[in-house]
């Protein structure tokens, strides 16, 4: 199985975050929706939600199971994408695009130090 | 020690995902679980069943040795037909929920209990023979048997195709068939509510018969959200000896409850009879966003607690998030709403009858 491994940063639990132009976006990787499966149902922070890194902070269910999603780095929910809760199978069909969770507001741009690179991450999965 | 059907090597062959269903190790899924859905209920799919146990038993005390474990009416079976059953305890708790076929030479009757049940129930038919003193022979025959089930509304037709034999059974009826030149048993039941058949297939010719079947190659998955659809209990989930003690009044399925014969349990189940059961298994159908699971609690509206959910997905077929639920019996009622607590979230829900779909 080959997997769509993007250059982003990565957490080992398959969440990623693209911080490229200015606001940072979440959303779960290639390898994730295709360990869950047919996704089904997505529940969502609200805007002006703070999240700290480690934090629970979204559920994507699948038809076969329930995942939580966490915040790889802290900050203020600026964005989340509503488009999912009558379409959450842009999780499978577009998970660096469409699919995407949340932007967020960095609280404290060095955590994204302690994450994953692509390279790291695509490590990460084969072993 | 995980046991491997037949036909292992195939499913893994094709990249199945596996997963540790009673003891077995069995495909999930093959493709993805919304096509193999959609395949059995729009056109026809295959499943690997041979994780379910097959019991024989023969002798001329066969058929009141099996009138004893199940609750149904084994003497209303003629050759070659099949009923749905449940074996329960002492006190009436379902230990199973099995199909029991009279065998067409109308000498051997065969039973199927769940995966990794097979065991426990060869015991319990010995341990009936002894008490009764019946003159039967029980053989656990799981590993002499392949069991696959091909389902949907072209299974009769794909079935003809690899069979050259006219797809001409009832629901509930058996016969032997030469199935792409195997000697099978092939009987008109299934888990899916659609059309098609299970096949007995010898263990060594297992592969042969999945190969002749060209359809989409289903996984637990799948057979998972059809039965739910369905409203089809699932054994160790929807009821269970330890985890969920219930009735068959409770689980729904009092139908199959004969009073008027003689099976361990009578007594206890005439009391739940003539009482009624204080709570009921019911279909629940989310209002709200959300996906009810297991172990999730029922409530009113007010929070008190009335239930909680045995099953759950998001059908496939209707797009809707269903489940199982037991609760209370005064809020059993159809469309009474009440409260499923998702991650702690309180959810409207609907109370329903099944089948979710009809069929």
């Amino acid at each position: 199985m080959s997997y769509d491994i993007p250059e982003l940063l990565y957490l080992d639990s398959h969440e990623w975050i693209d911080t490229t132009d200015g606001t940072a976006r979440i959303g779960i990787s290639d390898v994730a929706q295709d360990e869950l499966g047919d996704v089904v149902f997505v529940e969502l922070p609200s805007t002006g939600d703070e999240l700290s890194a480690g934090d629970d902070f979204a559920v994507v269910e699948s038809i076969k199971a329930v995942s939580d999603v966490y915040a790889p780095v802290s900050g203020e929910v600026t964005a989340v994408n509503e488009t999912l809760l009558d379409r959450p199978e842009l999780l499978n069909d577009d998970p660096y695009g469409d699919g995407w969770l949340v932007e967020i507001e960095l609280a404290d741009p060095e955590e994204l130090e302690a994450l994953l690179s692509a390279e790291e991450y695509e490590a990460s999965i084969e072993t | 020690m995980t046991r491997r059907t037949p036909l292992y090597q195939r499913h893994a062959d094709r990249d199945a995902e596996f997963t540790d269903f009673g003891g077995w190790e069995m495909p999930v899924s093959f493709d993805s679980i919304r096509t193999e859905h959609g395949a059995v209920r729009q056109s026809a799919g295959k499943f690997d069943v041979s994780h379910m146990g097959q019991i024989e038993v023969t002798g001329p005390d066969a058929g009141r040795l099996l009138q004893r474990l199940t609750t149904n009416d084994v003497t209303a079976l003629d050759p070659g037909e099949a009923q749905y059953a449940a074996i329960t305890d002492e006190e009436g708790i379902m230990l199973e929920d099995t199909v029991v076929y009279r065998l067409p030479d109308g000498e051997t009757y065969l039973f199927v209990p769940n995966a990794g049940n097979d065991g426990a129930m060869a015991e319990r038919c010995q341990w009936i023979r002894a008490e009764f003193d019946l003159d039967a022979e029980i053989d656990n025959a799981t590993t002499d048997w392949a069991m696959i089930a091909l389902q949907g509304p072209d299974a009769p037709e794909r079935f003809a195709e690899a069979t050259d034999v006219r797809y001409a059974l009832d629901r509930f009826e058996i016969e032997r068939t030469d199935v792409a030149g195997v000697d099978c048993l092939v009987a008109a039941t299934g888990y899916t509510g659609e059309d098609g058949v299970e096949l007995l297939v010898p263990a060594d010719d297992a592969s042969t018969v999945w190969d002749a079947f060209d359809v989409q190659p289903c996984g637990l998955g799948a057979r998972d959200t059809l039965r739910l659809e369905m409203g089809f209990l699932l054994s160790g989930q929807d009821f269970d000896p330890e985890e969920e003690p219930r009735t068959p009044y409770e689980a729904g399925i009092g139908f199959v409850v004969k009073l008027d014969t003689e099976f361990v349990g009578r007594d206890a189940l005439e009391g739940v009879a003539t009482e009624g059961p204080a709570s009921k298994l019911r279909g629940v159908q989310l209002i709200d966003r959300g996906v009810p699971r297991h172990g999730q609690t029922v409530t009113t509206a007010d929070g008190e607690a009335i239930g909680h959910v045995t099953s759950g997905t998001m059908s496939p077929t209707l797009g809707e998030p269903i489940g199982l639920a037991y609760v209370d019996i005064e809020y059993a009622d159809p469309e009474t709403v009440v409260r499923v607590l998702v991650r702690g979230e309180p959810k409207k829900a609907r109370i329903r009858t099944t089948p979710f779909l009809d069929r």
